[in-house]
Formats: C-alpha cells, structure tokens, sequence
C-alpha cells in the first residue's frame, strides 16, 4: 500500500498529492511517470512525476480530477493509500550541457516540465519557463517554478495576469524577437502541443513533447499506448514519452485518446448518480 | 465435493480388462449456455469418475509418460494413489515435481505430451491424465488438507525471480523447497503473469491461480509487485544493493507484434494482449458496475491468428453480451492451425465463426474508428521454413467483412526492458535471451527460462525450463563460497 501523506486541493480540480514510495523516489529522473490504482477493480492511470524525494521515500503527483479514477482520487485524503504505484516508467529526459531551455506548461502541464526544467538547471544550462493558465487564481506552482528557472513569463487566457493569451502566443513573440534558445520543450494538452509544433516546425528549433495516450501496464506489454512518431509505431510506455514534436500524429493521438470516450462517460454517470443519492441520503438524514 | 470416497483396495484388473474400460468424457457446461458466462468449461471429474478412469492405467514400470512431461510428473503414481480413492496422497504426489498442478491440468496440451505416448493410447484412447491432475489438484484444494513439504533450515542463499509466470513461480517454488530465501518481482499488481492477464477466467479461473501463488507463500517465497526489474531497479542493483546471490529471469513474451497493415491504429484495433488484459486482469467483464477498467464494446469483432491466443481472444469476445458475430480470421487452414483441437472445437460449439485461408490487408476506418476489415482470400502452396505449407494470396479475392473491432493474435516479441538494462547480457535477433539447457546466461549468477528464451509457447514448457534452471542455480549458489 502507499499512503497519502499530504493532499493539497488547488486551482481548478487540480489535487497534489505526496504520497510514499520508497522504490519510485529512489530511481526517479526527470521526465518519467508512474502508473496507480486506487483500489482493487480500479484501473491503471499513468501520471507524469511533478517531483520526488529519494531520501524521504516520497513522490510528488499533481492530479486533475475529471474521470471516474481521478475524482474518486480527489476524495482521498492524507492517511489513505493507493493499493499500486509503480515506477518510475518510462525514458528520462534527455539533458544535454551548455543549451537554452525554454519549457511551455500549460494548466496540470506545469507539474509534468518541472523535473525537466529543474534537471536542465541542474545541469547549468539556461532555463526559462512559460507557464499559462486560464485565469491568475487558476495558475500552478508559480513560486517552484521560478525557484529553477532563470526566467519566468505568464500567460493567461483573459490577460488578468502575465500576457493575454496562450502559453504560445508568449512563445511566438519570443521566436518573432530572435531570443536565443536551443531546446523548446511543451508538456499540455495535445491541442497545445501541436500548437507549439507547428509554431517551432519553420523555425527548425528542436522541439520536445511528453505524450500521454491512454496506457495500461506502461511495461511495453499491451501497445494501448501507441503513437506514430515519424511514421514509425512506438509505445510511448516505452519507447517515450518524449518524443521530437516535429514528428509526432497529433491527430492519430486525438483520435486514438478518446477510444474509451464512451464507457468513460458511462462509468462517471453511475459514479456521479451514486454520489448524488448518496448526498441526498445525508441530506436527508440531517 | 464429496471427500468421504471409500479407500479400497486397488480392484484385481487384467490390462485387457483395463483397457475395456472407456475414457471417460469431461463434463462441460452446455455450449450455449456458457457463451453467456465466464464461468469454466468444464466441470471436473467426480471422485468416481477419477478412480474408474484412474484404473484404465497399466502402472507401466517404462513409463514414458513421466517422460513426456515437460516436469517429468510421477505418473503412474499419482493415478494409483487416484485408483485406491487415496487422493491427498496422490496430490503429494503431483506437488513433488509440479507446483501448479490444478493449472497444468487445464492448460497444458497433454495430447501433445504425456498422453501421446501413453501406452495404452497405441489400442485405446489414452489415459486422461490432464483431467485426473485437475481432479486431484482441485480436490486437495477443496479439502483444504494441503500438506507442506518439510523446508530444510535455512541456507542464507537470497534468490530473485523476475517475473510471477508459470517459469518463475516454479523457480521460486523448487528453489523455497531447498531452504533459500527466494523473492519474486513482479511489474503487474498481482501475480501470475500470463495465467492472470492471458488466460481467460472460463479456462483458468483465476482464484486456482491465487491458491497456487498462496501454496508458494506458504513455502516462504516472497512476492513484490508493482516493481519492473529494469525500471524501478536494474539486475545489478538487485545483486550488488539487494544482496541477491543469483537471478532468474522468467519475464515471458510480452511485447505485442501488429501485422504492419494500413489502418492499424484505428480506434477498434487492439493487440490481443491488450483485450485479454482489460478482460481478465483488470475484469473488464465486470465494467461498468464492479470494475473500472472498460473495454471494447462493439457487435462484431474479428480476431487475428490462429494459436491458444487467439481462440481465448475470440472466446472472451464471444462472452460479452453486447457482441453479436465472433469470427477467427486465419491465412491457413485448419490443419495448420497452432492452437489446441480442444480450444477450437470449444470455439466453434460456443458459435465462433472460423474464416480459414483469409488474411487481413487493410483496416477500414471512418472518423478514426474501424468500420471494416479489407481481406485476401489465400490457397496453400509448398511448406515453407516452419514446415508448413506456405499461405498465398488468391488475386482478384478480395473482400470486407465488417467489424466494429479487431484483435490482433499473431504473436508476441519478448520485451526489451531488461535487455536494455543489463550489460554483458546476450539475446538473440530475436530480444530472446540466450540461455544453455540448464538456464544459464552470458552473465554469472544470472539464469533465464520460459517465453524469453524460447519465444512465445507453453505454460508447461516454461515451467520445465524454471525447473531445470532451478536445479542449476541451487548447484550454483551452494557451490559458492560463504
């Protein structure tokens, strides 16, 4: 079992979890993912490791609930456990010394480029970091994420805070101004990273994404989790999950995310009955 | 079950008169019904049935059965303890070679094994022995009088198996029975490997799997799951960190082949592992009410191969109430096919429809889902390198045949995981790892055996593999100095 030690509820349904796992926290690097299941019946989810801390034993997740899994996920609290966290899975990012780092995170994002961010870091390279959300009160982990960047720009969508705009309008200006950079990495949703892609593609700037297709074991062992990544089937289990944007299907992984669309809206219409009932039970108790 | 069998004396029998007894049928669940079920096919012997089949045995003193069986299980002993209604004797008996008996009684091609060379298969049918293993197993389990061997003291020696498959529960097994302290790690959440994940619950019912895990437990072996060799640590770590004296690696064949077509990544195309998967491990059966984990939920469902895999595959999809058609799709003919008569007799009782001499060229999508399969229909030319005669296309036969879904069962690759994460480790083109008769790697105080070593094959052959290298690494770790 591996149990919740601290639970923070943040901006917009996003949850961060430390949670003990000794054997993860040990190996972890930058760029990896574990695979948890709540309980037994419960499904595999791959999440993205925001953070880790090998001498404490412990993992840092950021979870945003919005499936069956993940809102369940968003019940528990600290002192409850997890009946599986396995890891770390997946190839570490790779850091290459003496480069300019600029990492795009938009919403939950943030957490999946901050080992990454702080790997480069780390490394003395130079790192600067656009992080957007939909609106200030909804931004995520702003003050780590400048404890190891060099630079901090925001973007919001309705401009209450940083610039108006996406994670890539920011981006863009930066390419149009000639700022020097040589790795770009983008971590968000699909719509977001194809966005940046196709911003860097005329540019010829090296441009990194971390892809997140619906997954099971995360061993190799099942091939759910396959992209085409310069017309070439991979397993983003474990051929990736960074992969060269430039190469990457967005639209066969749009297509191929929304497989379970169906049952997963079944599954959360029974979970979100039972709930109701059960709160007008309480209610009614009262 | 009924325990209270009179134990007599073994009947006075002439081999003549042994040999007029019939073999006696298994019974079944009724075909259609259990199309509607997962629970198991068949229904076992009844304690009579078990003797009197039991006494169709002539106790040959050559028996070449023994032989034929991958763990070399003492026949001719077991089926007369069986005979005299003495069956606890009889379960010891099994468990002195063989681990998992109630599983090998259900999975394993005793046709192609010690019942082939049954002596009194050469007149008669042959002596089923399968059923009578099952028999056996399944009432020592029921009665719960399970006897554990006496453990010798402990020897100090700390033994890591990688994988919780048939191969490395009988390592572990054998290896706990010589008094080493043996530890399993295993990536899923439980164990058992292929006989949680692959074989379907109407053919392996998965608590006989927890029982024989439990047994092992019993013996002292430890499990850790959640935990990749490779990724959460690697080998080295295990023997220099972890303090292991050797290393067995049973990590079997699991990396899916797809067949390379347009189309293939088509919402609706899945690899068989993957279906078997969300099925059996993860109960996908049970999605919505009891388990999260969905699975395909489409009318009609063509499965790709011709192996165990596939009919499992098919079976399974048969099984799913919303289905409504379940074809087999194979580019041979029925002789060639891999998998095991049972299995496709069972397939076509329960309403699979086999579309033999047919290969898939292209799936058909519309907005990213599959609506249809473009296939070939082939004839058979001369035998090629696997002996059999070579598959090819008929021009101008081209047809779709409709399907919501498809699954893909022509085989698995082994999984490069701990290739990739082992130095001096040596594997074949294949990913397969290069291992001697005995188990032995390129790398000392390293063993393999199973799907890894072979390519994708039998539960049985895995286990005589993990019995084997057990032997060898006790001789090994024995041998080393304190």
């Amino acid at each position: 079992m591996f149990q919740i030690l601290e639970k923070n509820d943040l901006a917009a349904k996003v949850f961060r979890y430390v949670i003990s796992a000794p054997d993860v926290a040990r190996k972890a690097k930058a760029g990896q993912f574990v695979i948890l299941r709540l309980y037994d019946e419960g499904e595999r989810i791959p999440i993205t490791l925001a953070d880790w801390d090998s001498d404490a034993g412990t993992i840092i997740l950021y979870v945003q609930a919005i499936g069956k899994t993940t809102i369940m996920m968003s019940l528990l609290k600290a002192g409850d456990s997890l009946a599986d966290v396995v890891g770390p899975l997946g190839i570490p990012s790779h850091v290459e010394k003496g480069k300019t780092l600029v990492a795009l995170g938009g919403g939950f994002g943030i957490a999946a480029i901050h080992p990454i961010v702080r790997a480069h870091k780390q490394a003395g390279n130079r790192t600067i970091s656009i992080i957007g959300a939909r609106t200030k009160e909804l931004m995520l982990m702003e003050a780590e994420m400048r404890a190891i960047s060099d630079e901090v720009r925001i973007a919001t969508d309705d401009g209450s805070y940083g610039a108006k705009g996406f994670v890539t309008t920011v981006l863009k200006k930066m390419i149009e101004q000639k700022e020097p950079m040589d790795v770009i990495l983008a971590i968000g949703p699909v719509i977001m990273m194809k966005a940046v892609a196709d911003l860097t593609r005329p540019y010829g700037v090296q441009t990194l994404v971390s892809l997140n297709p619906i997954m099971m074991d995360g061993t190799g062992m099942c091939g759910a989790c396959r992209v085409v990544v310069n017309n070439k089937m991979q397993f983003a289990c474990v051929d990736g999950p960074e992969f060269d944007a430039h190469l990457v299907d967005f639209e066969l992984l749009v297509a191929r995310q929304k497989m379970y669309s169906p049952q997963e809206k079944i599954s959360l219409d029974i979970f979100e009955k039972i709930c109701q009932s059960q709160e007008q039970r309480e209610t009614a108790a009262w | 079950m009924s325990n209270e069998v009179n134990v007599a004396t073994q009947r006075k029998l002439t081999n003549k008169e042994r040999m007029k007894i019939p073999r006696h049928p298994m019974p079944e669940q009724d075909p259609l019904e259990r199309a509607k079920n997962f629970l198991e096919v068949p229904i076992g012997y009844t304690p009579e049935m078990a003797m009197e089949e039991a006494e169709r045995c002539l106790q040959c003193k050559n028996a070449k059965c023994v032989e034929g069986c991958p763990v070399n299980v003492k026949i001719p002993e077991f089926i007369y303890h069986t005979a005299m209604g003495n069956f606890e004797l009889a379960a010891q008996k099994l468990k002195e070679t063989n681990a998992l008996p109630a599983v090998c009684g259900r999975v394993c091609p005793q046709e192609d094994q010690c019942e082939a060379v049954c002596t009194i298969g050469a007149r008669v049918e042959p002596v089923a022995i399968g059923r009578l293993e099952r028999f056996v197993a399944d009432w020592e389990r029921a009665s719960g009088k399970i006897n554990l061997p006496d453990i010798p003291t402990p020897s100090g020696k700390k033994i890591a198996v990688i994988g919780a498959g048939p191969a490395g529960l009988t390592v572990a097994g054998d290896l706990a029975k010589l008094g080493h302290s043996v530890t399993i790690f295993e990536a899923l959440h439980k164990p058992g490997g292929v006989l949680v994940y692959g074989i379907p619950e109407f053919r392996l019912p998965k608590k006989i799997v927890e029982a024989e895990v439990t047994y092992l437990e019993r013996l002292g072996v430890r499990i850790k799951c959640d935990f990749v060799v490779g990724m959460t640590q690697t080998i080295d770590e295990l023997m220099t960190e972890g303090g292991f004296d050797a290393v067995f690696i049973g990590t079997g064949a699991g990396l899916p082949y797809f067949l390379g077509v347009p189309g293939e990544n088509l919402n609706g195309v899945y690899s068989a592992n993957e279906f078997l998967t969300r099925v059996n491990l993860m109960k996908g059966y049970d999605f919505p009410n009891k388990a999260d984990t969905p699975i395909p939920m489409a009318k009609h469902v063509a499965v790709i191969g011709g192996g165990n895999t596939a009919m499992d595959a098919a079976r399974t999809a048969r099984r799913l109430p919303w289905t409504e058609k379940v074809y087999i799709v194979y580019r041979r003919s029925n002789v060639e096919m891999p998998a095991r008569k049972e299995e496709i007799h069972h397939g076509e009782q329960e309403g699979v429809e086999f579309l033999l001499l047919t290969n898939p060229t292209r799936f058909l999508g519309n907005n990213g889902w599959l609506v249809g399969m473009e296939c070939q229909r082939m004839e058979l030319g001369e035998p090629d390198a696997s002996g059999r005669r070579k598959p090819i296309p008929i021009a101008g036969s081209e047809f779709t045949l409709n399907v919501e879904s498809a699954i893909v069962a022509t085989g698995n690759g082994s999984n490069p995981l701990i290739n990739k994460t082992t130095p001096g480790l040596q594997s074949n083109k294949h990913g397969n790892i290069i291992a001697d008769d005995e188990g032995k790697t390129s790398r000392e105080g390293v063993w393999a055996g199973g799907d890894i070593v072979i390519g994708a094959a039998t539960v049985i052959k895995a286990m005589g593999a993990g019995k084997k290298a057990a032997k060898s690494i006790h001789q090994y770790v024995m041998s080393k100095a304190v």
